[in-house]
């Protein structure tokens, strides 16, 4: 894996997210607590709502739009919904975040 | 021959290493020990029972003078090491030379001292040797003296619980937003606080130092948000640095401290080093027990034996007497993890459990923790824990646990606790009323009172019945208010109020909250609660609103926002109108549209553009029309008298001085004003949140209605005379939503629970309605401001950009 550095955690609010610009779309970088993170697409697959604005609680997030909830580890969808969002891996190095850069890659988003 | 072997630096990890090598072969080395404090090694750990007077200094010396006597250790104590000669294999001290054949580094580490101003000044010392426990045991002789510790980390509150016991005044300052945020999470980070304060300490979060002041010596401590802390003393413990200048001085390969390998030999084949001024494979080490394996390792490979030191997970426990707290493994990092969440707040317990797979990879105790070398064991092995997770939690000996109790935080609640705030009743009111044969919530009411007036507290009442009386009373089913809890909103917010909670962690601990930080259901109306009744303790939480007031505009269905500047009452000038339209053109808003609250809606404004967009309307002296938020929104007014040929009274004046009063104020859900000049209330008073009519002989305030899925009308709350008494009832009756409220209740829905009876009741009584007011005016010295300045300042408009754009690297 290469890994590609967008910044440092404390970029991040506590149970908050900021987003990522690729050719392939928004990735949303989640900070669940203070040494967590979750990288996954931004958009809820239900009406193109903005994870990334989202209540963070726990390791889940609840999109803005019409609340279908998602576990951040998995990309699956909570309680009666079937959804699924791309979860992409990202890691903390002395408080650098590092992002897989196959998450770049246009086929990681037509997948 | 015997070997010649020199030690640099007389600790544990080096005195254990000592004690290894002479047990394996004790007569092979000649062994020369250097060490610049004036003594040997002694057990560092027990510091702080040293500095408490629980234990003496001569109980914690590990090797006396004897003991290296006995062995034929050359000692070298109180002697500085100036140079190592690596050619000539020689270590040079102040007193002379020693050859060596092996040389072994166990330099240590010494205190990482903040650099603020007046850090060398007398009186500011660390907490890592005798000098600075003598130090600190001599300062707390004086009477009533004070200390401020800097630094909540393991080392600190060791210090701090230590000076609290020999009687001192006690500061914690702490940067981070819990205790030890390296070893423990929130939760127990807020259990380890409210115990430390329980035994005097007063603990300061996000606290930073901005100097240390005093004349020839260290007299106070001042913060950056302007606290002054007089003083005596101040312990710095905010971490340790390992101690390298020798080593790098005499050429070895360092990178944060020594780098050595698995056999913990550094770049030099005959030098070796041990302890805390080690690196390995990147790690560092404080706690004592890799320390000692280090020891194991160094002893093994100096005497020719195999040995490798690989890294463990480790565990933390602090030293605080009556402070239980355990923390292993890995809770904080990492993809693919579930949470196992259990709080008792009766007896002042959570546990979590970090699971990843089948195994568990982290746990966090306080206040129990028995279980902790179970978990830790389990932690360490890598054990399949399929089988129990669901019992996991409960420990080894709890196999097939019973359910959590759903009652469990009424049933700790003291007898003191106020159960119904409208009459003064606490919980040992009504458990002495159910003794006296009270059975019912009737009789309850009628005895003591108690849910008899607005009767928000009807469900801790009847839980107070259902805990004291056991099967005997069967609850009514009330919903809670989320997943998270089996508590009701207005469960919460009663005991929010009367066990003085103000903070999130308290919420979640103290009424046995089910998960780790709630979810989107409950974190928005704990936020509000804990807000509305304690403005000046807690801080509004960013994180916990929904996305709109987050971001200060209504986000659309397209992810773009809608931005609308205040107009007071309703009344705007040309000149805002030619911001609004520059603004407009300049940020290419696809929509201007007049909205029902009289004023101007800017629709389809990308989120990166908002805080620029905003500096723009600022600078016309246009503020946020908090459009978006669970707040004062507008105030709806007519013309009035003066202009109107029917008003009676000046009814835009009093919309613009309402507006600015309340403006800025979080609410439950929405509010909206209307004030109308006359009868024939062009401003459609009479379905609004809050409606003045005026008339001739004053203002009938109107409140309680509605004009969304449901219409209605409002209901006469008080006439009053005159303009301010309009503007005071108005307050009060605001406040008392605030207060009062559910989350997500309109007024006209909270009225409909509570009565207009009641309601009208609070607010005619002058001294509870000025009392009201003066609440709303306290809140308000917080929350009167405007957001949009705040987010448009050059510092906060990064955060609305995208952390990253890799638009470019993909290309490339």
């Amino acid at each position: 894996m290469s890994w590609i550095d967008i910044g440092h955690i404390d970029d991040i609010p506590l149970r908050g997210a900021r987003t990522v610009k690729t050719h392939s779309g928004c990735i949303a970088v989640f900070r669940t607590s203070d040494a967590e993170v979750f990288a996954t697409g931004n958009a809820c697959p239900h009406k193109g709502g903005p994870l990334s604005e989202g209540i963070v609680h726990g390791t889940r997030v609840t999109c803005p739009l019409h609340n279908m909830v998602f576990d951040l580890a998995t990309g699956q969808a909570q309680g009666a919904d079937t959804a699924t969002i791309a979860t992409y891996p990202v890691r903390i190095e002395e408080g650098r975040l590092l992002l897989d850069a196959a998450a770049l890659s246009p086929s990681q988003a037509a997948a | 021959m015997k070997r010649k072997l020199v030690i640099i630096g007389a600790g544990m990890a080096s005195g254990r290493a000592l004690e290894h090598l002479l047990e394996a072969d004790a007569d092979g080395f000649d062994i020369t020990l250097f060490n610049a404090e004036p003594r040997g090694n002694y057990n560092r750990i027990m510091l702080s029972p040293v500095l408490s007077g629980e234990k003496s200094y001569e109980e914690i010396v590990t090797h006396d003078a004897d003991w290296y006597a006995a062995h034929g250790v050359t000692c070298r104590f109180g002697e500085k090491v100036l140079r190592v000669d690596r050619d000539r294999k020689v270590v040079v001290g102040e007193n002379g030379e020693v050859p060596y054949d092996q040389l072994i580094f166990g330099t240590g580490s010494s205190a990482f001292i903040v650099p603020v101003p007046g850090h060398d000044l007398p009186g500011v010392v660390a907490f890592r040797d005798l000098e600075d426990t003598t130090a600190m045991t001599n300062a707390s002789g004086t009477p009533g003296g004070r200390a401020v510790v800097i630094g909540g980390g393991l080392l600190g509150l060791e210090a701090a619980a230590a000076l609290r016991m020999r009687g001192m005044e006690v500061t914690v300052l702490h940067i981070a937003s819990h205790l030890m945020e390296r070893q423990l999470d929130p939760a127990a980070g807020y259990l380890l606080k409210k115990d430390l304060e329980r035994r005097g300490i007063t603990v300061l979060l996000e606290a930073s130092t901005k100097e240390i002041v005093g004349e020839g010596r260290a007299q106070q401590v001042n913060l950056a948000d302007g606290t002054e802390l007089p003083c005596d003393i101040v312990v710095m413990a905010v971490g340790i640095r390992p101690a390298v200048a020798l080593a790098q001085d005499s050429g070895l390969d360092c990178g944060r401290a020594i780098k050595v390998d698995a056999q913990m030999r550094t770049s030099d084949p005959n030098v070796f080093a041990v302890g805390e001024c080690v690196e390995f494979n990147g790690n560092l080490f404080g706690l004592v027990a890799p320390l000692y394996d280090q020891a194991k390792v160094l002893a093994a490979t100096l005497t020719g034996a195999e040995a490798t030191f690989a890294m463990k997970e480790l565990s933390t426990k602090l030293k605080v007497t009556g402070c239980d707290l355990f923390s292993a493994g890995d809770f904080a990092e990492g993809d693919t993890r579930e949470d196992i969440v259990f709080r008792d707040p009766g007896r002042g317990i959570y546990k979590r459990l970090v699971i990843e797979g089948d195994r568990l990879i982290g746990a966090v105790m306080y206040g129990d923790t028995a279980d902790g070398n179970w978990f830790f064991g389990l932690i360490k092995d890598g054990t399949d824990i399929s089988e129990m997770r669901e019992t996991l939690i409960f420990g080894p000996a709890f196999q097939g646990g019973a359910p959590v109790d759903p009652m469990a935080a009424v049933a700790a609640l003291p007898p003191e606790a106020e159960i119904c705030g409208c009459n003064g009743v606490c919980k040992g009111t009504i458990t002495q009323a159910i003794a006296g044969g009270a059975t019912t919530l009737d009789d309850i009411r009628a005895t003591t009172k108690a849910s008899a007036s607005c009767g928000t507290c009807t469900g801790l009442v009847e839980q107070v019945l259902a805990v004291t009386l056991g099967d005997d009373f069967v609850i009514p089913a009330a919903k809670g208010i989320c997943g998270c809890t089996d508590l009701t909103h207005e469960d919460v917010r009663r005991l929010i109020k009367s066990q003085e909670l103000k903070s999130q962690e308290a919420v979640w601990q103290e009424l046995g909250w089910s998960t780790r930080n709630g979810c989107h259901v409950c974190r928005p109306a704990i936020n509000f609660y804990l807000l509305a009744d304690w403005p000046l303790d807690y801080k509004d939480d960013r994180q916990s609103r929904f996305v709109n007031e987050r971001n200060h505009a209504n986000i659309q269905k397209d992810g773009t926002y809608s931005v609308v500047p205040r107009m007071w009452g309703g009344v705007t000038t040309p000149d805002e109108l030619r911001a609004i339209a520059d603004a407009a053109d300049k940020y290419n808003v696809p929509m201007v549209k007049v909205t029902g609250g009289q004023r101007i809606d800017l629709l389809g404004v990308s989120k990166d553009d908002l805080p620029a967009m905003w500096a723009d309307l600022n600078d016309a002296g246009l503020v946020s029309g908090h459009a978006y938020s669970k707040g004062l929104r507008t105030v709806k007014t007519c013309v009035g008298s003066q202009f109107c040929r029917f008003g009676t009274q000046d009814s835009t004046g009093l919309g613009i001085r309402l507006e600015k009063i309340l403006w800025g104020s979080w609410t439950p859900h929405k509010v909206k004003l209307g004030v109308s000049g006359c009868p024939r209330n062009c401003a459609e008073a009479t379905c609004k949140d809050v409606g003045i009519i005026c008339v001739d002989s004053g203002f009938e305030i109107s409140v309680a209605g509605a004009a969304g899925m449901e219409v209605k009308e409002t209901e006469p709350l008080a006439k009053v005379a005159t303009e301010d008494e309009a503007v005071e009832y108005t307050t009060a009756f605001v406040q008392l939503y605030r207060e009062h409220a559910r989350y997500l209740d309109r007024p006209y829905k909270w009225v409909a629970k509570v009565g207009l009876d009641w309601v009208v009741d609070q607010i005619a009584d002058a001294a509870a309605r000025r009392a009201l007011v003066d609440r709303f005016e306290i809140s308000q010295s917080v929350y009167r401001t405007d957001p949009w300045a705040e987010h448009a300042r050059p510092s906060e408009r990064p955060a609305w950009q995208p952390l990253a754009d890799l638009t470019l690297e993909a290309a490339e």
